[in-house]
């Protein structure tokens, strides 16, 4: 048996509207190749980095989130090394004193409560973007690449973890608890897929004696399935190396999406060697007590003790608590319409069932709705009241949703009032037992089942706007008079 | 001692990606060691009590405000390119074929 030992680094675009130490602006995705850059960015000589005061306070926020110490004496420091992606020849970033140390993150993996300690945060910057030309699109197959330094100097805030996670698994459950944090912190946007969000795994193997085994780095990790992927691949090749008396080489490896393995970059002849040294143009950060004390404050409650607080409180089953909690603006939606309505229970079946359906159907996300509280409350209220039925509510959600128009209008203009005229209703059961005969006669069989079909006939004939129970009822009345 | 300053001279050089001749070598590695002696001397003081240095001046929290500014004319930046396509910079291959 072999212990898989995991620790990751995370790499977190910081959500700033100017670069990390220009002016420029971040907006890389909207603007064409090459057109948000500057002699500072681009590393021209003699220019003057300065850093973006927002960048430290929103890596700070994040610090004290997630129960880090924050260094009250922190400096920047420059790694240099060569890559096309990189115009200065150096990366300004943090060595020896990073702005936060230590803290943990907490998630839970088969509902319990998992703890993964954190080494430190620090601040650096995002290098330009490649696209490499050639047959395949891969690095190695290309003829060159094309440099497109839009990217260049975004502020990035990087995550270390201790090796504390020991599955694949755990390492996916990790990183989508930390990136729905940082989205309730609103520092990151936290997208994976358009970069915002990255994360390299190091991972080796514990024999049973608690040998520790050599370790890989793994790059190239571009969503969370990925990354459990990668690993489930990377632990294996090592396991399989090891049965066979083989040695793990200490190396970066690529994970390749289409072939999903990972691979080894060869071209790196040498172990890295960054030569840090302290960055000359930028003085020293010195965080305050005051400082602290101000960004503490706009610190808000995390998802997993809003998660808890949902099980624990209002009784919510945990997959609802789940949902709800997984964008902080449903669960400041769910909390607004608490306020108006006072049926959790109820209230979370309209959102995790109607509302999600909803949102599937349209492929949309919550933030993209602009939904009112009021209105959904008004709509869950007359279905409660008996105005409208459930189906007839549904209906008009999603109507909602779509125009955007006041739900009593719509139920007035349509005329989607519940029909509790029972001669009218009478009416329409008669002659939906009139016109299928055959349905009645398996019913009178003994086929009880076949009332549902009968039910429904004359569902469609009222638009859904009868009571289920109610247009039963009057079935088998009916029925048993036959 | 001249040998193993080479080894590390070449290894020098190569983190810097410069391409040095032997003559080059020899005369650098001559002087480069001739500084590094001189350097040495400083190892002499006994630094155990004094905190490292950030930075020469006594200035700390320089920062700025996070506004946007007009960025540099495409065309300007583009002007230091060697080869363009597609409104970027164009570079060779970068990993050697396995």
């Amino acid at each position: 048996m072999y212990l898989p030992v995991i620790g990751l680094e995370v790499h977190a675009q910081l959500l700033t509207k100017s670069k990390m130490f220009c002016s420029c602006s971040t907006d890389h995705e909207n603007a064409p190749p090459n057109t948000l850059v500057c002699p500072i960015c681009m590393g021209m000589p003699g220019v003057l980095p300065v850093p973006n005061k927002k960048a430290i306070e929103l890596l700070i926020k994040t610090a004290l989130a997630l129960n880090c110490e924050i260094s009250p004496f922190s400096k920047f420091d420059r790694k240099n090394y060569f890559y096309p992606d990189l115009p200065k020849g150096y990366q300004i970033s943090q060595y020896d004193l990073p702005l936060a140390r230590g803290g943990y993150v907490e998630f839970e993996v088969d509902s319990e409560i998992k703890r993964v300690r954190l080494k430190r945060i620090h601040l650096e910057e995002d290098t330009g973007k490649l696209l490499h030309v050639g047959e395949g699109d891969r690095l190695a197959e290309a003829e060159y690449s094309l440099v497109d330094l839009n990217r260049c100097g975004i502020p990035l805030m990087e995550i270390v973890t201790e090796p504390d996670i020991h599955s694949p698994k755990e390492a996916r459950l990790f990183l989508q608890e930390l990136r729905k944090i940082l989205r309730y912190l609103e520092v990151s946007s936290g997208d994976m897929e358009k970069g915002s969000l990255r994360c390299d795994a190091n991972v080796s193997v514990m024999t049973e004696k608690g040998i520790l085994g050599i370790r890989t780095e793994i790059k190239n990790v571009n969503s969370f399935y990925s990354l459990e992927k990668a690993l489930e691949y990377e632990i294996e090749r090592q396991i399989n190396l090891l049965k066979e008396g083989k040695e793990v080489i200490q190396e970066t490896r690529h994970w390749d999406e289409k072939k999903q393995i990972t691979v080894t970059l060869r071209g790196k002849e040498e172990a890295e060697d960054y030569r840090y040294f302290p960055e000359p143009d930028i003085p020293p950060i010195i965080i305050s007590k005051e400082i602290l004390e101000e960004i503490k404050k706009t610190i808000p409650p995390l998802p997993l003790q809003r998660k808890l607080l949902l099980q624990n409180t209002l009784f919510l089953s945990p997959i609802e608590s789940e949902i709800i909690t997984s964008e902080k603006e449903l669960c400041e939606f769910f909390d607004e319409c608490l306020k108006l309505y006072n049926n959790p229970k109820n209230l979370s079946n309209w959102i995790t069932v109607e509302l999600m359906s909803y949102l599937n159907d349209q492929k949309l996300n919550f933030r993209d709705l602009n939904i009112e509280p009021k209105r959904f409350v008004k709509i869950i209220e007359m279905v409660d009241k008996n105005e409208i039925t459930r189906p007839v509510g549904k209906e008009i959600l999603r109507k909602y949703l779509d125009t955007k128009e006041d739900p009593e209008k719509i139920v007035e203009k349509e005329g989607l009032k519940t029909v509790s005229d029972l001669d009218f209703l009478k009416e329409i059961v008669k002659r939906v037992i009139d016109g299928n005969e055959r349905a009645v006669l398996d019913y009178l069989k003994g086929k009880k089942n076949v009332i549902n079909f009968l039910v429904g006939q004359v569902m469609k004939e009222t638009k859904g706007r009868a009571s289920l129970d109610l247009v039963k009822n009057l079935l088998e009345e009916e029925l048993n008079k036959r | 001692m001249i040998r193993n300053f080479i080894q590390q001279l070449r290894k020098t050089a190569h983190l810097a990606r410069l391409n040095l001749t032997e003559e080059e070598e020899e005369l650098y590695s001559k002087q480069l060691e001739e500084i590094l002696n001189y350097f040495q001397k400083l190892q002499e003081l006994d630094t155990s009590n004094v905190e490292p240095m950030a930075h020469v001046l006594p200035l700390n929290n320089v920062w700025r405000e996070d506004e946007i500014k007009e960025s540099m004319e495409k065309e300007l930046i583009l002007k230091n390119a060697p080869e363009i396509e597609n409104n970027c910079f164009k570079v060779p291959k970068i990993v050697k074929n396995i």
